[in-house]
């Protein structure tokens, strides 16, 4: 029970994860398959952010006035994510302008088709 | 100026990116990026010298101590791949602007040059990192600039080939990542070198094979590690020459070198499960992968698709020689590294140089080339005796390594397996010899060499070829001393 409970936040990564991963596979449109690597992506996001929240922890800045100790989450791994979310950010851009080429090009955005014309004369 | 030489070699390339852009003039690019490459090249090459003289470099980027701040740690292997990474970006540089001149529109031209000074940059980064999320940054800098340069091909089908690559490229970057962040939650470090001591006083448990097993995968998509290689063949045949000649020489050796700093630097030997996985899935795989895209390149009619799969089975002999585990296999690996680098370099160089003639690779279009272009021909040949492995070119030199690896450890098999993929190559070489020199075109053309630029570069790289065939102190000298450094590392 503890197993599922306890560590729901990583269940819910884990989730979000395959969903994204299998959109990537199972579909066939490059538009929708873009939006699957993105929820692949932001699973990590929310994989590293779980693993710095502690459990009562603040924003890791001193409060005016407070002695003693305060309990705060750790600040690095959202830190890295900023950075990963630049990375999607980019990646999804050079992604998306690619579709907007292959559809000035083959005219669809269905991997299928795509293909199917890629065989005939160049 | 001196202590700086490891950020100043990828700061260098990545700050005059934007400067092409703001010039937007073609012929300034250009200049710029040649200019650029060759400098970054002799720094990369005195760091070398440097780290062979007095050992490993670090460097705190701006002055952080090294398990907080990031460090760039560059020891004979780094330094080493830094060099022959920035030298084959010199060559190219320099080939591009009568290559690329035909192949892209001149508005787009320093776009191009924008892109391949990113790319540079960020396989630099790669190689001189100590830092794991910052290796994650600079692949995907490399990555996302290799898509923009590959989509720049002139048949529509390198659109479709490079939002394949995208999606391969960004699944196994995200797998790496995934690895990293298990790592991090482990050990509570990014620190490449504090990483390999923390985990080893920890005792192997689920997570660090689950991280293992993440980065691995992610890597080896990267490298296009058989069956993992499927996004390769059509990325090769559809970009420009000289991105192809670019990222054929570079981008899967730099992640070969991840692969190596991963299994040998940050898991050590202390990691329980290292040997089983090397021996029971790297090994046969390297060895399979060998075999079928061999037997693969044989049956190919386009003479750049043919090398793209003889691609993916050189870098099986790399997995091969990672996975074999002793100072031969680890140094043939690492030679191998560099020997195909310039193999793979000098043959899509001569391609691009064929293309600028016939406007074509297939090789119907190609008959009698041996003929109308014989000293460009020529070249594709001793590339091609290279791949083999025959004495006297670099290839050997690293089959040798790889063979007494497989023989210190008695796996008669692998080494027969090995010997066997080489004589495939025999026959897929032997399809460009035939067609050269023995096919007769349809009408007879006059010899029509390619244009001295295009010309020097091919025969610079392969006269490096044939160099460091003879001559193997030089490199294998690095690899063997590099090869142990690593190994009394994990130990």
């Amino acid at each position: 029970m503890n197993q599922v409970l306890g560590l729901y936040d990583y269940w819910v990564v884990v989730t979000l994860m395959m969903v994204g991963f299998y959109i990537v596979i199972a579909n066939r449109n490059l538009v929708k398959k873009m939006i699957g690597l993105s929820i692949f992506q932001a699973s990590v996001l929310l994989l590293y952010v779980a693993a710095g929240k502690v459990r009562g922890g603040t924003a890791p800045i001193v409060p005016p006035g407070a002695d003693g100790e305060v309990t705060y989450s750790h600040p690095l791994p959202s830190v890295l994510m900023l950075t990963a979310i630049v990375v999607g950010v980019a990646t999804m851009s050079v992604a998306l302008a690619l579709i907007v080429r292959i559809k000035e090009a083959y005219g669809t955005i269905e991997e299928d088709e795509v293909l199917a014309r890629c065989e005939g004369v160049e | 100026m001196n202590e700086h030489l490891p950020a100043l070699a990828i700061l260098l390339p990545l700050l005059s990116a934007p400067f092409c852009i703001l010039v937007r003039r073609r012929n300034v690019a250009l200049a710029l990026i040649i200019a650029v490459c060759w400098a970054t090249f002799a720094m990369t090459a005195q760091l070398l010298y440097r780290v062979r003289v007095d050992g490993p470099v670090t460097y705190e980027l701006g002055g952080w101590n090294a398990p907080y701040g990031i460090e760039y740690h560059i020891d004979l292997l780094s330094a080493f791949v830094m060099t022959f990474v920035s030298g084959m970006a010199a060559i190219v540089a320099s080939y591009a602007p009568r290559s690329i001149a035909l192949e892209l529109d001149t508005r787009q031209v320093y776009l191009f040059c924008t892109v391949f000074l990113l790319c540079m940059a960020g396989l630099m980064g790669i190689a001189a990192t100590g830092d794991l999320f910052n290796l994650f940054v600079f692949i995907e800098i490399s990555s996302l600039s290799t898509y923009a340069m590959i989509s720049l091909g002139r048949r529509r089908r390198a659109l479709m080939a490079t939002f394949q690559y995208l999606i391969v490229g960004t699944i196994g970057a995200t797998f790496i990542l995934i690895g990293i962040g298990l790592l991090y939650i482990v050990t509570g470090t990014l620190n490449m070198g504090d990483l390999a001591h923390r985990l080893q006083a920890l005792d192997t448990n689920r997570t660090t094979l689950v991280a293992f097993g993440f980065l691995t995968v992610g890597v080896a998509l990267k490298m296009a590690l058989f069956p993992l290689h499927f996004w390769l063949p059509d990325a090769y045949a559809n970009a420009p020459s000289a991105v192809t000649s670019f990222i054929a020489s570079t981008s899967t050796k730099v992640s070969v070198y991840v692969l190596i700093r991963l299994i040998y630097t940050i898991f050590g030997t202390g990691f329980a499960y290292r040997a089983e996985a090397l021996d029971a899935i790297l090994l046969p795989l390297a060895l399979l992968g060998g075999l079928v895209a061999s037997l693969i390149a044989c049956y190919q009619t386009d003479l750049k698709r043919l090398l793209a799969f003889s691609s993916v089975a050189q870098v099986s002999y790399m997995a091969l020689g990672i996975s074999l585990g002793n100072v031969a296999g680890l140094s043939g690996a690492i030679v191998h590294l560099f020997n195909h680098a310039i193999t793979k370099g000098a043959m899509f160089l001569a391609v691009g140089a064929i293309v600028f003639r016939v406007r074509s690779s297939r090789f119907v279009d190609l008959r009698g080339i041996g003929r109308r272009m014989p000293v460009t021909s020529a070249c594709m040949v001793i590339g091609g005796l290279s791949l083999i492995g025959v004495p006297g070119t670099a290839g050997f030199v690293s089959k040798w390594f790889l063979v007494q690896g497989a023989i210190d450890r008695d796996l008669w098999p692998a080494a027969i397996t090995l010997l066997g993929s080489s004589l495939l190559a025999v026959v897929y070489v032997w399809k460009f010899v035939e067609t050269a020199y023995l096919g007769r075109p349809e009408e007879e053309t006059l010899r029509d060499e390619a244009p001295g630029p295009l010309l020097v570069p091919v025969l610079i790289v392969t006269a490096a070829i044939l160099w460091f065939g003879f001559d193997s102190d030089w490199s294998a000298g690095i690899a063997e001393s590099a090869a142990r450094a690593l190994l009394e590392q994990g130990s």
